[in-house]
């Protein structure tokens, strides 16, 4: 294999040039004038610890000041910037300042050395090594051998085990949500039941399952985050006629009030845009557009299921109630998603 | 002598009878630096990381790394009453009642982006100029891992604060956990602490955020360095510069003076940001909840391009035998990632392995000397440029009133497009730098200055370029493409042949140059 192509023509190298002279180095008033420059650079940064310890204790912290461009900025917390900044930055270049113009300049050489050790060293340490591994007879001594590779192979179980109490087992908890047959829709915010009859065409709600036992006066209530990330759902009225469903997914509609969950089926993420005019869902987060009047069908983006459709009717008081939980895992997908 | 150098000695002298000092510092303050702006880089990635340490650990002080719930009754009005966790409210309080705490809290995230941008800056530097080759591929994985490394430190520090849109991006980490077949399941319940959001997860990352992967960072970082330090520094090619030495300023005085003051300028910097640029301002965005989202939910810049490469992903799912696998997280979160991160890491293996040099180099190529690797770097550019775009979709469909659609298709179609296009347009720009190379050296430069010649005609004087640049301009090696034999000398075919073709094939691709002018050709023209 040849690899490099031969250098036999090559121009020459004119060598290291000459040091040049600074102005510092040749004429006495520049090397003042320098030093003097160096100095000023030091003062600023002390002008700038000074304006920061004035800020921290003197300016109060409700006090706006009006700065051309920025706008209406905090006197306190600008003081503490502005001063420390100078304090750090005007130290940094009297340093270098200080390094370019007085301090000697003339560049070195340094030789190059390969990293290869001698074939000698090399040899030796082959020798080292080898004897070193000779003196553990692990090929003689296959007892030793085998029970260690045993010892081993389970020493390394019990680090992976000790994590084992990090957290709960999934079992079939992505799969349930707090919607049970005949829950009631409240709404989110507010806890309120919804009548079908007060939903007009077009409005859109984002419900959360009632909590059971829970009055309607009382103010707070425990809904734990991980339930929210799961029991969110939107309604939304249109006219019936504008639906385009499968008589199943028809059948889970009431009176043109259709109910999807608000959890992406890519990510998980809000599902929190709805868009009036073309009766589109979209997410946020990567941009899934979802179809109402298809019931939530995919038509873009990176999601590849529609969103779980929540089976609704009323009870006898004409609240809106689930009829039946969902009938499908919500939000993102995972391994064990029986997706079929 | 004076007194100050007396005690001087006196400590110096304690020190060396006890750990034999003098010798090993003596030849370290011994060693050279070579002089040149890009060599800033990678010290401004120290120097960042530095800063966040320090404003790191006065975060600490006040943060509550808690997912308890607590009632806010801070001094920020709009969020007094409402519910939230204690690492939120503690962000509120560092951000109204702690002075300096606002500004700290800047200074920090300024920090972790200059960070990342001078990683990225560094590591094309590094790329472009061939400073990862033999003897330095160590240095070069331990600076991908690195990176790696920062794209998880930034992440789990922007969740922290347990706002609506760090709390997003938790969620969409997640969903990538949960997507991995077999396993993501238990990995997300183990590390959350039960389902989304669980109890655990803030101060589980806390942990891994300001123990355990700083440790790491400032171990790989010391190794990083030290054989920065025991290789030597490269150096551009120039005058009296060869593979065999290495020229610039001694560590002391001024390599000490210039780099000190230059961690003091860079903290100047990202502290005068802190103070004047506003980032991250947690309380617009409020407390987080599974239920709830902001519109225009973006992630940092490090992380865009990941979020963009989700947003552009084919909507595919896979169900059989009761089991679903998420190609359409997994392909655009893990695999693309892996690829190309694994891709990186092994770059100067693969491009040894094309070239057959197994040499040391110590002189840094110039990018337009190496079209091939530079049309590669700039190919790999573009399509994280392109994600990045992907990535801020919605941002400038609103600000440039576009269809969000058409801007994800444009993003769909060019990221397959676009990067094999910047590379066949990079290899045909570096050659035609060689060209422009060549015509220098031959020529020399235009002056600007038009003479008539006594016959009427119009020519411009060109005036001969010094020897200094023209050993610069011609100095590169132009190695010759591999030659494989594919039969032995017994006319039987070797093993391998599939493999070496395609070597022989690369190899050539990578030797394509724009012959350098030779001492001859120019003692030629000389003479004209």
């Amino acid at each position: 294999m040849s690899t490099v192509s031969n250098e036999i023509e090559s121009i020459e190298d004119p060598g290291t040039p000459a040091h040049v002279a600074r102005a510092a180095d040749l004429n006495p008033r520049s090397e003042k004038r320098a030093e003097q420059q160096v100095a000023i650079l030091f003062a600023l940064s002390g002008v700038g610890s000074l304006l920061l310890i004035y800020s921290y204790i003197f300016i109060p912290d409700d006090i706006f000041i009006f700065i051309p461009v920025m706008g209406n900025q905090n006197a306190h917390q600008l003081g503490l910037g502005i001063g420390m900044a100078m304090s750090l930055f005007f130290l940094g270049m009297a340093a270098i300042h200080w390094a370019k113009t007085l301090m000697p300049e003339t560049e070195v050489v340094n030789h190059r050395h390969e990293f290869r050790s001698s074939d000698e060293d090399r040899a030796e340490f082959v020798k080292t090594v080898k004897d070193g591994v000779a003196g553990v007879q692990l090929g003689r001594r296959k007892l030793i051998k085998r029970s260690l590779a045993v010892s081993m192979g389970l020493f390394a179980l019990p680090p992976v085990l000790l994590l084992r109490d990090l957290g709960p087992l999934p079992k079939k908890l992505l799969e349930t949500t707090n919607w049970k047959s005949g829950t009631r829709l409240v709404t989110d915010p507010g806890d309120r039941p919804i009548l079908a009859s007060d939903l007009e065409v077009g409005s859109v709600v984002q419900v959360l399952p009632a909590i059971e036992g829970h009055s309607e006066d009382s103010e707070h209530h425990e809904r734990p985050l991980k339930d929210i990330a799961k029991d969110p759902v939107l309604l939304i009225r249109l006219r019936p006629e504008e639906f385009n469903l499968t008589p199943e997914k028809l059948a889970m509609t009431h009176e043109g009030i259709i109910a999807f969950s608000k959890i992406c089926s890519h990510m998980g993420c809000a599902v929190a845009l709805y868009e009036q005019q073309t009766k589109h869902l979209l997410c946020p987060c990567h941009q899934s557009t979802f179809d109402v009047t298809r019931g939530a069908k995919v038509i873009f983006g990176p999601a590849a299921r529609p969103l779980p459709q929540l089976d609704i009717t009323v009870d006898a008081e004409g609240y809106l109630i689930a009829r039946a939980p969902f009938n499908e895992s919500v939000g993102p997908s995972y391994w064990e998603r029986n997706s079929q | 002598m004076t007194t100050g150098e007396k005690r001087i000695g006196a400590a110096a002298n304690f020190v060396d009878e006890r750990i034999g000092a003098a010798g090993w510092v003596k030849k370290s303050l011994n060693k050279v630096f070579p002089d040149h702006w890009s060599f800033m880089l990678g010290e401004v990635c120290m120097y960042s990381f530095i800063i966040l340490l320090i404003s790191g650990t006065f975060l600490t002080f006040w943060f509550d790394p808690s997912q308890r719930e607590v009632i806010y009754n801070g001094v920020y009005e709009p969020l007094q009453g409402i519910e939230m966790s204690a690492a939120y409210a503690s962000t509120l309080d560092i951000s109204f009642e702690v002075r300096g705490g606002l500004l700290m809290r800047q200074i920090h995230h300024w920090a972790a982006l200059i960070f990342m941008a001078a990683i990225v800056a560094h590591l094309l530097r590094v790329f472009f100029t061939g400073a990862f080759r033999k003897p330095r591929e160590f240095n070069w994985i331990l600076g991908i891992l690195l990176v790696t490394l920062g794209l998880v430190e930034g992440l789990f520090g922007y969740s922290l604060p347990d706002d609506l849109l760090s709390g997003t991006g938790m969620r969409i980490t997640s969903a990538i956990i949960q997507a991995i077949p077999l396993v993501g399941t238990y990995i997300s319940f183990f590390l959350f602490g039960g389902e989304f959001p669980g109890v655990g997860f803030i101060p589980r990352i806390f942990t891994l955020h300001v123990l355990l992967i700083p440790g790491i960072f400032l171990a790989v970082i010391t190794i990083h360095v030290m054989l920065v330090w025991y290789q030597k520094h490269t150096q551009f090619a120039g005058p009296g510069k060869t593979e065999k030495n290495v020229v610039g300023h001694p560590i002391l005085p001024v390599y000490m003076a210039k780099a000190g003051g230059f961690f003091f300028i860079v903290f100047g910097i990202t502290a005068f940001l802190g103070a004047v640029a506003s980032i991250n301002p947690v309380w617009l965005f409020g407390p987080y909840t599974p239920g709830q989202i902001s519109a225009g939910s973006q992630p940092d810049w490090y992380m865009g391009w990941l979020d963009g490469l989700v947003r552009m992903a084919p909507p595919w799912e896979t169900h059989a035998f009761g089991h679903t696998v998420s190609w359409n997280i997994l392909i655009p979160a893990l695999i693309v990632p892996g690829i190309l991160f694994t891709g990186m890491a092994l770059y100067p293996f693969i491009e040894s392995w094309i070239t057959g040099d197994k040499r040391e180099h110590h002189l840094l190529d110039r990018p337009r000397n190496v079209p091939n690797r530079t049309a590669l770097g700039v190919m790999s550019i573009t399509f994280v440029l392109i994600t990045l775009i992907n990535g801020g979709n919605d941002i400038l469909a609103v600000a440039f009133d576009l269809s969000i659609n058409q801007i994800m298709w444009f993003s769909r179609i060019s990221v397959f497009v676009l990067p094999p296009l910047a590379f066949i347009i990079t290899k045909r720009l570096c050659l035609s730098l060689q060209r422009a190379d060549r015509d220098l050296v031959l020529h020399g430069k235009e002056t600007g200055r038009l003479v008539r010649m006594p016959s009427g005609e119009f020519v411009e004087v060109h005036e001969p370029i010094s020897a200094e640049k023209r050993w610069i301009l011609t100095s590169h090696e132009q190695p010759a493409a591999l030659e494989i034999e594919m039969v032995d000398a017994r006319g039987v075919k070797r093993p391998g042949t599939l493999k070496n073709k395609l070597r022989v094939r690369m190899s050539k691709a990578h030797a394509v140059a724009v012959p350098k002018v030779t001492a001859a050709e120019l003692k030629e023209i000389e003479h004209h």
